[in-house]
């Protein structure tokens, strides 16, 4: 087994429970606005997307990973963007009564 | 700057983006702070692009950068629905998500192949044949939520053993590939049954159960991703990937609760098939209905009352009326909270968004643990689009078949009001005793002229 593959194993489990531990102190108030922050962060795949694309090995690994930098990325801008919006409507009764 | 130093400095900016993650989830506990941990977020996200830019091994930015504005060119009008669309936008998200997964497998399979170990190919084959399912069921979803397609199951004999042979089709191919990575045509039979499966888990699929099968969906995407975290070598998407997929799963779990089944039967049990005993309450019996003018005098006059809204005051778009009614019984001082179910909406969190985008302070809106010992103590029980939720049938009678499912116990309200078009059965056709109760007034209508005209009788005889 490669050694990279263990290496990235401890990485995922100890995200993974870190994971649990982070997201059941979310409040149910905002699981909403925890999914699509989530889908922002996941976003993060257009990194790969850009290497794959931006190596220009073959013409069709450029297509592929072009068509993936312009999805993931729009998870991210919309990701973020919705999330904001949501979250600014979370008022509470002091904040609406100047 | 030599590429080793271009190299590291990329390294330690993922590093950054990883705890600019972190934080971002953990300032979500409360809505004070969420604000906050979306900002970090977005910068951190924003370092780990720029960063990726500068990689040596980028070149032909034009393209690149053309991508990107088209990506941000479809995502802001994404980020910009109304928020009865969220869980549709959602879906779609998660698709987006693992398709760019899949695609980037796909690509790293054209570019390495046959030169591709046995232990990469596994990898990379399982990592594809999520992201590829997770693609088309979240599409399947999507239209599903958006109306496009039927939102009732979708059924036929042997449903199960059909799909779960084409799962283990994709599988086989997988280990085929292992062995002979240079199979192309293999490699792209795999992603066409993998697409395939991918329709058939979420069809059968009906739309009371859609809060999973979009939870299960995130955490899919996210789980595509870490693997090709493996993939690629890549520690920020193994963490990003763990982070979303473990986000999805207790989603999931907590969904799955709230409606008292199993993953097993959410996605190989169709809900619609449960329906049995929905002719037991045939026997005449009678209901009592009430005006607005008469339901108006008991919330003006109640001390405390709670509203267990539904998706179907959504459906009315009643959400604006319903806040004019909570400021009217809060002027005359009745103390007025927002009962909510887990799967009130049509995702996790769902109802407190529509609420929330409604002007009605979040404090108001109480989970169902937290609220259900209020109900003894609470004048009227005010219950506005919502059923199989307030079904006392789920605690009381084993027979039916939501027995068990966590309820708002507004059957122990003192009055009980509930808004309704006609005496129709809920989403999932099942019979709610709560309206033969002889304390429960059936206020017949549509729910946003409903309420529009309890708050016109609250404010005349208040002036």
């Amino acid at each position: 087994m490669p050694a990279d593959f263990i290496s990235n194993l401890y990485v995922f489990v100890l995200a993974a429970f870190l994971g649990f531990e982070l997201i059941k102190r979310v409040s149910p108030l905002l699981h909403t606005p925890l999914m699509s922050l989530t889908n922002a962060l996941d976003a993060i795949v257009v990194v790969a997307a850009i290497i794959i694309a931006g190596r220009h090995e073959t013409r069709v690994s450029t297509i592929l990973g072009l068509v993936a930098i312009g999805a993931s990325f729009s998870n991210m801008v919309g990701g973020f963007l919705i999330t904001d919006r949501m979250l600014k409507m979370f008022k509470t009764t002091k904040a609406k009564k100047p | 700057m030599n590429p080793a130093l271009a190299q590291q400095l990329i390294d330690f900016s993922y590093i950054a983006a990883v705890v600019g993650f972190i934080l971002a989830l953990k300032w979500l506990n409360s809505p004070a702070s969420a604000m906050r941990g979306v900002v970090i977020g977005e910068i951190a996200s924003a370092v780990a692009v720029v960063a990726t830019l500068f990689d040596p091994q980028v070149l032909h930015h034009k393209w690149l950068i053309i991508a990107l504005i088209l990506g941000a060119g479809i995502g802001i009008p994404l980020g910009m629905v109304k928020m009865t669309a969220v869980p549709q936008r959602t879906a779609l998200s998660h698709a987006f998500g693992a398709m760019s997964a899949a695609l980037i497998g796909i690509a790293e399979y054209y570019v390495g192949t046959p030169h591709i170990s046995k232990f990469e190919m596994a990898e990379i084959g399982l990592e594809v044949v999520i992201g590829s399912l997770t693609f088309t069921g979240s599409i399947i979803a999507a239209g599903k939520l958006q109306e496009i397609l039927p939102q009732r199951p979708i059924t036929y004999k042997g449903q199960n053993i059909v799909s779960l042979s084409v799962l283990a089709a994709a599988l086989a191919l997988i280990i085929l590939l292992v062995f002979h990575p240079e199979y192309t045509h293999v490699f792209a039979a795999m992603v066409v049954v993998a697409l395939i499966f991918g329709i058939m888990l979420v069809t059968p699929i009906g739309g009371a159960d859609m809060p999973t099968v979009i939870s299960l969906l995130n955490s899919y995407a996210g789980f595509s991703a870490a693997l090709l975290g493996f993939v690629l070598n890549s520690k920020v998407l193994v963490v990003a990937g763990a982070l979303d997929g473990a986000s999805g799963f207790i989603l999931s779990v907590i969904m799955c609760k709230a409606m008292n089944r199993s993953f097993t039967n959410v996605l190989f049990g169709a809900f619609g098939q449960v329906q049995v005993s929905a002719a037991k309450g045939a026997e005449e019996r009678t209901v009592r209905s009430a005006s607005a003018e008469e339901a108006a005098g008991i919330l003006g006059a109640a001390s405390k009352v709670i509203i267990a809204p539904g998706y179907g005051m959504a459906v009315a778009q009643a959400q604006h009326k319903v806040r004019e009614l909570y400021d009217a019984l809060s002027k005359r001082g009745v103390d007025v909270k927002f009962a909510i179910h887990p799967v009130a909406g049509r995702m996790p969190g769902h109802m407190n968004v529509l609420l929330a985008e409604a002007d009605i302070p979040y404090d108001k809106l109480v989970e169902m643990d937290e609220i259900n010992g209020e109900f003894a103590q609470t004048d009227v029980a005010l219950i506005i689009g919502a059923n199989d939720v307030t079904n006392p049938a789920a605690r009381e009678d084993p027979s039916s078949p939501i027995y068990g499912m966590p309820i708002l116990d507004v059957d122990r309200a003192r009055t009980v009001m509930v808004i309704k078009r006609g005496m129709g059965a809920g989403f999932a056709g099942i019979e709610n005793p709560l309206y033969y109760m002889d304390k429960t007034l059936m206020l017949f209508g549509d729910a946003k002229n409903f309420v529009g005209s309890i708050v016109r009788e609250l404010g005349g005889s208040h002036g």
